[in-house]
């Protein structure tokens, strides 16, 4: 009989005490990391999201902002059709202060036959483009030819597959990572396919022609300000100079979305801290009545020669049991609710979401692990003291 | 080995009258030399609990000093007289003294197992049945009575076998056989060389008895052996 059967001894004769104990440190594991990983999601989607829009500024047509909102439209993929004149572009590269200009040209897919899925098709000119492009690369280092695709990672569309789009047959020939934003329901091609398919979309009876000239249309142009450059001052500038078209910083759609994002990881940890502190409490109350009941027993033990040390250790044995089972089940169920719903989080959120890497995801656990052991264990540690300073002599004659 | 007690006094801070401090034992000195049983008797709160507890190293005294042979008791840290009460003093306590999650063979077992000595199971199985309760040997404390209980401590502090054995009030809860077969016990390890404190108010217990020790309000009120 060793010292350490003691403590199992007492966990497993006392299932009751044993169970409640698994189950807070449990609820503590629980929000520790899935609150983390939530977090930490929502802060890798902002991140994602600035990256890939990589523009200080985005032109749009002035008739855009009535038809989708531009959050919806990056944020959560909602499909968007509006149009101006190519000629834009060259008016935003003439404008001074301007480093660079890309044009896109959005067109929506259709929920019909025609259509294997109802997607966002991103037309980018990879000769200008300084946004997608370095992230296409990321997956798929050569150029995207005439009629092919590469497509974000939430569309359903393998490496190979024929994508049909207005009856146009496109081949998927790169998965993009995921950004955790509505780029990843899109699938992006050049310019040239983008012009088959917008005649294609004609011929289908959708029209988006806005000049008679069909292959100079664009949806956007993203602008990156030279170094330096007073960047609401360009801004102001292709608002005031450029007919029928706003020009929006794409800092204050961030912003937003940062506005929102601090407010969300906010209440989040607000959340996990009232769970900390609403757990500890409990955990302290659980050890001292715990302290209590079992009074006359750890004075047996150190009636029979147990130290104060050996008491405390053993005390603390049992809670590092508790403790560590109840982390292990709490960052189990955590990993296994929070990241098979991620896009319903998502969707509820509203907000760009990109789940961290399985690396990342067991630091995560390993951290709410750990943390969750030494809370255990700490709260444990008053009672231990208490215990093994309590006098052994007074515990044993009452109710004698 | 031999338990002296020189001068113990022990006190509390309680209101009794007109005075704060209340004195449970007062200028006691006993000697418990091996191969003798010795017995102490007195009403109840007489102090001799109390006095009990000092002796066993569990209750520091207010004044006076404990000795194991020339080892000052209260003098030792706390890993070193835990150790102590471990190898040389076994107490068999007044109350229910049994780890509820251990069966009565596992609690009889326990005092060995804290220090990794050699197993005890045979000795420990001879006593449960010497004291009549072999046969639950693996029930938990739960399902015995008090009078099971009281003779699975005995066993305990038995096997335990330490150079002094102190029991406080053995005999409490058992009937008139159980009580002799704990005295012959009691006088067997006495006679096998250990030095046995028993404080009991079982007068057959004075049969057994080398010396007897009477205490009144914390006091030793009167002392007789059997040498006279």
């Amino acid at each position: 009989m060793k010292k350490s059967y003691l403590s199992l001894k007492n966990l497993s004769r006392r299932p009751g005490r044993t169970a409640a104990l698994v189950l807070l440190t449990a609820f503590i594991a629980f929000s520790v990391l899935g609150g983390s990983i939530v977090v930490s999601s929502l802060r890798r989607g902002l991140n994602s999201l600035e990256d890939r829009l990589g523009a200080d500024i985005i032109v749009l047509p002035s008739s855009a902002q009535s038809k989708v909102s531009f959050e919806k439209l990056f944020l959560q993929g909602t499909t968007g059709a509006f149009y101006m004149d190519a000629s834009v572009l060259d008016e935003v590269l003439d404008t001074p202060g301007v480093a660079a200009a890309a044009p896109q040209t959005f067109l929506a897919s259709l929920k019909a036959d025609c259509c294997s899925v109802k997607i966002q098709v991103i037309g980018i000119d990879p000769e200008k483009d300084f946004t997608v492009q370095p992230w296409i690369q990321e997956s798929y280092a050569r150029d995207i030819g005439e009629m092919e695709v590469a497509v974000g990672c939430s569309v359903e569309a393998g490496v190979g597959e024929i994508i049909r789009i207005y009856d146009e047959r496109c081949r998927a020939v790169a998965r993009l990572a995921p950004t955790g934003t509505g780029l990843d329901t899109a699938v992006y091609c050049t310019m040239d396919t983008m012009n088959t398919l917008l005649q294609a979309a004609e011929s289908k009876g959708i029209s988006h022609k806005i000049t008679s000239d069909g292959d100079r249309q664009i949806s956007a142009v993203y602008v990156k300000a030279q170094e330096g450059a007073d960047i609401d001052q360009l801004n102001s500038y292709l608002n005031g100079h450029i007919r029928k078209v706003t020009a929006v910083r794409t800092r204050s759609m961030i912003t937003q979305v940062s506005d929102s994002l601090a407010g969300v990881t906010r209440t989040v940890r607000i959340l996990i801290a009232a769970v900390w502190a609403l757990a500890v409490i409990i955990l302290l109350i659980v050890f001292a009545m715990m302290t209590a009941e079992r009074r006359r027993e750890f004075a047996v033990l150190r009636l029979i020669g147990m130290s104060r040390r050996a008491l405390s250790r053993m005390l603390l044995t049992e809670s590092l049991l508790c403790s560590a089972m109840g982390a292990l089940i709490g960052a189990v169920l955590a990993v296994a609710l929070v990241l098979p719903f991620t896009a319903l989080i998502e969707s509820s959120l509203g907000l760009p979401y990109l789940t961290p890497d399985w690396k990342t995801i067991l630091g995560y656990a390993l951290g709410a692990l750990l943390l969750t052991v030494l809370i255990g264990a700490a709260s444990s540690a008053f009672a231990a003291w208490k215990l093994s300073h309590a006098d052994p002599g007074g515990a044993l004659r009452e109710g004698s | 080995m031999t338990l002296k007690a020189e001068n113990v006094s022990k006190q509390y801070f309680r209101k009794t009258g007109q005075a704060n401090v209340f004195f449970a034992v007062q200028d006691v000195s006993i000697n418990l030399a091996p191969g003798q049983l010795t017995v102490i008797t007195g009403r109840s709160g007489s102090g001799k609990t109390t006095l009990l507890h000092m002796l066993s190293g569990l209750l520091s005294p207010s004044e006076g000093k404990v000795y194991l042979d020339d080892t000052d008791l209260y003098a030792l840290n706390d890993a070193d007289l835990s150790r102590l009460r471990n190898c040389s003093l076994c107490v068999i306590p007044q109350a229910r003294s049994a780890v509820e999650t251990l069966t009565a063979l596992e609690n009889v077992l326990l005092p060995g197992m804290l220090y990794g000595k050699q197993d005890k199971t045979a000795d420990a199985l001879h006593w449960l049945e010497a004291l009549g309760i072999g046969h639950l040997q693996n029930a938990c404390p739960a399902a015995l009575s008090g009078g099971e209980l009281r003779r699975m401590a005995i066993a305990r502090a038995l096997t335990q076998g330490g150079d002094i054995l102190l029991a406080d009030e053995p005999t409490g809860d058992l009937d008139d056989e159980n009580t002799a077969l704990v005295l012959s016990a009691l006088r067997a390890a006495a006679d096998a060389g250990k030095a046995v404190l028993l404080v009991t108010h079982e007068k057959d217990a004075l049969d057994y008895a080398d010396q007897m020790y009477q205490m009144n309000a914390g006091h030793i009120a009167g002392y007789c052996s059997k040498e006279g």
